[in-house]
């Protein structure tokens, strides 16, 4: 379970959150729609600890994340896996190599064990071609996929991804949805999707919810969320010119 | 009146340009230093990233031997020119290997080094993690609970702590050998007379602290130009401020710590 009560967060001197309030159950997969500059990569950020906000309370599985030392802050994050918006693989190393790298950290596992996990993950994210390859000489759509499966290595509780389809094709988005819907199967594995693709939100997610100037204005499950009687989700769906949202 | 405003705008952006800037670098030695401590803590975990510390220190090295040895060579042949210039006169050009020697071993040579390495592997350093900063790869290793620190400004510390004494002897023989040229072609000094007249002048303090500078300016450059990678943001403009902050906060600190150094070893109570 996540939780944001009563959140603020200025950067550059504006309000990006204002006063968020927000609650995410254990097993559910929860979209975050809203325009691009809203403060959706923020709002995980502060999910994962790696923004503090000005005021308000952070929750991870009831756990205060924000404000708290370093060592608390690394035990939440055990259970938690942050697919980054431009995969942030280390670039200096090979796809396999970054795969593996937070088991090979943090030695937990014996060499030929690290070694059959990764091969799995290469496989479910269909990445055995690129295994040796720099991140430099990879497709977004890779990148995405190999954060993803740098993230999985893990077992985490909880996956945060941040616009997991932006930039790719249809059909690379298409198997990006697939793969979370497999990972929901898992009822213990809570993701929050951060997206502006609402085909991906619709597909992938439990519920769905608007940020709009520093706050949700609506959060429901698909279906309400395409037939809402909200003008800005409205427009924002739709895509319209015309509505309440200024287009600047 | 309107020329005057635009004077008054102009001189409040500059004088409000010039603080913030001086308020950023002394920020970021702050930060330094609290990076430093981290690093002095993970280095405990050096023999593990031996693998990373020597790669970092064969890239440092094969990055600036040309460099340094151009540097070395003329320094020496420089100092030599001048020297001779003052000791002919007196007839005693044969001295130039004692000054020569004392020169380079005592204050030019890691001095020069270390400038030497801060544009070239300190810049890259900041660059580097500067980079991963702004490509949200430090925010992906703290997300997996691997320590920035450890796993990358630690490596980096030791290797220039390790491979800037090194280019600094190195520094002292090609210096050496520049002024040794010079005063056999112009000066007649036969090399052998040079040549114990440089033993004659290498003291065992002078080199030791002069090593024991390159040793502590290794420490500050690596520390300060990764802290500022460290803190970059805004993407690619944010990285090109952090190394270029990074290289003007630590030819300052060279300056100002190498000054101290000397005052400690050679001042009224040393
Ligand atoms: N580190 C930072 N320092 C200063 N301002 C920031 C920082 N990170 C984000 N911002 C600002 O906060 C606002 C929200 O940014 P955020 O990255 O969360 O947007 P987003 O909703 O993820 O947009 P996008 O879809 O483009 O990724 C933006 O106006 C951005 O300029
Ligand atoms: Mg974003």
């Amino acid at each position: 379970m996540i939780e944001f009560k009563n959140v603020t967060k200025i950067l550059n001197g504006t309000k990006v959150l204002d006063n968020l309030s927000l609650r995410i159950e254990r097993g559910e997969t929860f979209v975050i729609i809203g325009r691009s500059g809203t403060g959706k990569t923020v709002t995980l950020k502060h999910i994962a600890g790696l923004l503090e906000p000005e005021s308000g309370v952070v929750l991870v599985d009831g756990q205060q994340m924000n404000g708290s030392s370093k060592r608390q802050k690394d035990n939440l994050r055990e259970k938690i896996g942050f697919v980054f918006q431009s995969g942030a693989l280390i670039n200096w190393m090979t796809v396999e190599e970054n795969i593996a790298l937070p088991l090979v950290e943090h030695k937990v596992l014996p060499q030929d064990e690290i070694k059959k996990i990764v091969e799995e993950k290469l496989d479910l994210l269909q990445l055995t071609s690129a295994r040796d390859r720099m991140p430099a000489e990879i497709s977004g759509g890779m990148k995405k996929r190999a954060s993803l499966a740098r993230v999985l290595v893990r077992n985490p509780e909880i996956i945060l991804y941040d616009e997991p389809t932006s930039g790719l094709d249809p059909v690379m988005s298409s198997l990006i949805n697939t793969i979370i819907n497999q990972i929901k199967k898992d009822q213990h594995i809570t993701q929050v999707v951060v997206t502006h693709d609402m085909e991906s939100a619709y597909a992938v997610g439990d519920r769905i919810a608007m940020l709009y100037d520093g706050s949700i204005i609506q959060c429901d499950v698909p279906e309400a969320i395409r037939t809402t009687a909200n003008p800005i989700v409205r427009q924002f769906i739709s895509g319209s010119l015309e509505g309440p949202i200024e287009v600047l | 009146m309107i020329i005057i405003k635009k004077l008054k705008d102009v001189l409040v952006t500059v004088i409000g340009g010039i603080g913030k800037n001086t308020i950023n670098i002394v920020y970021m030695l702050g930060y330094s230093t609290l990076i430093f401590l981290e690093v002095a803590y993970h280095s405990k975990a050096a023999f593990e990233k031996r693998r990373e510390i020597l790669k970092q220190m064969y890239y440092a090295g094969v990055k600036t031997f040309i460099v340094v040895s151009i540097v070395a060579l003329f320094t020496g042949m420089i100092l030599a020119l001048q020297i001779g210039l003052e000791l002919k006169p007196y007839q005693q050009q044969s001295l130039v290997g004692n000054i020569i020697i004392a020169t380079l071993t005592r204050e030019m040579a890691p001095f020069v080094t270390a400038i030497i390495l801060i544009a070239a592997v300190g810049s890259t350093m900041a660059a580097e993690v500067g980079t991963m900063a702004v490509s949200e790869e430090i925010d992906a290793l703290e997300m997996m609970a691997i320590s920035p620190v450890r796993f990358l400004v630690m490596p980096r510390v030791i290797s220039l702590a390790l491979m800037l004494p090194i280019a600094t002897v190195y520094t002292n023989l090609l210096g050496s050998i520049g002024g040794g040229i010079i005063a056999y072609f112009q000066l007649n000094v036969s090399f052998d007379v040079y040549y114990s007249h440089i033993l004659e002048s290498l003291h065992f303090k002078a080199t030791y602290v002069g090593l024991l500078k390159a040793f502590i300016f290794g420490i500050m450059v690596s520390t300060i130009s990764c802290a500022n990678g460290l803190r970059a943001t805004n993407g690619a403009l944010g990285v090109g401020k952090a190394t270029r902050n990074s290289v003007v906060s630590s030819f300052l600190m060279v300056l100002i710590v190498g000054y101290y150094i000397t005052g400690i070893f050679y001042g009224k109570t040393g």
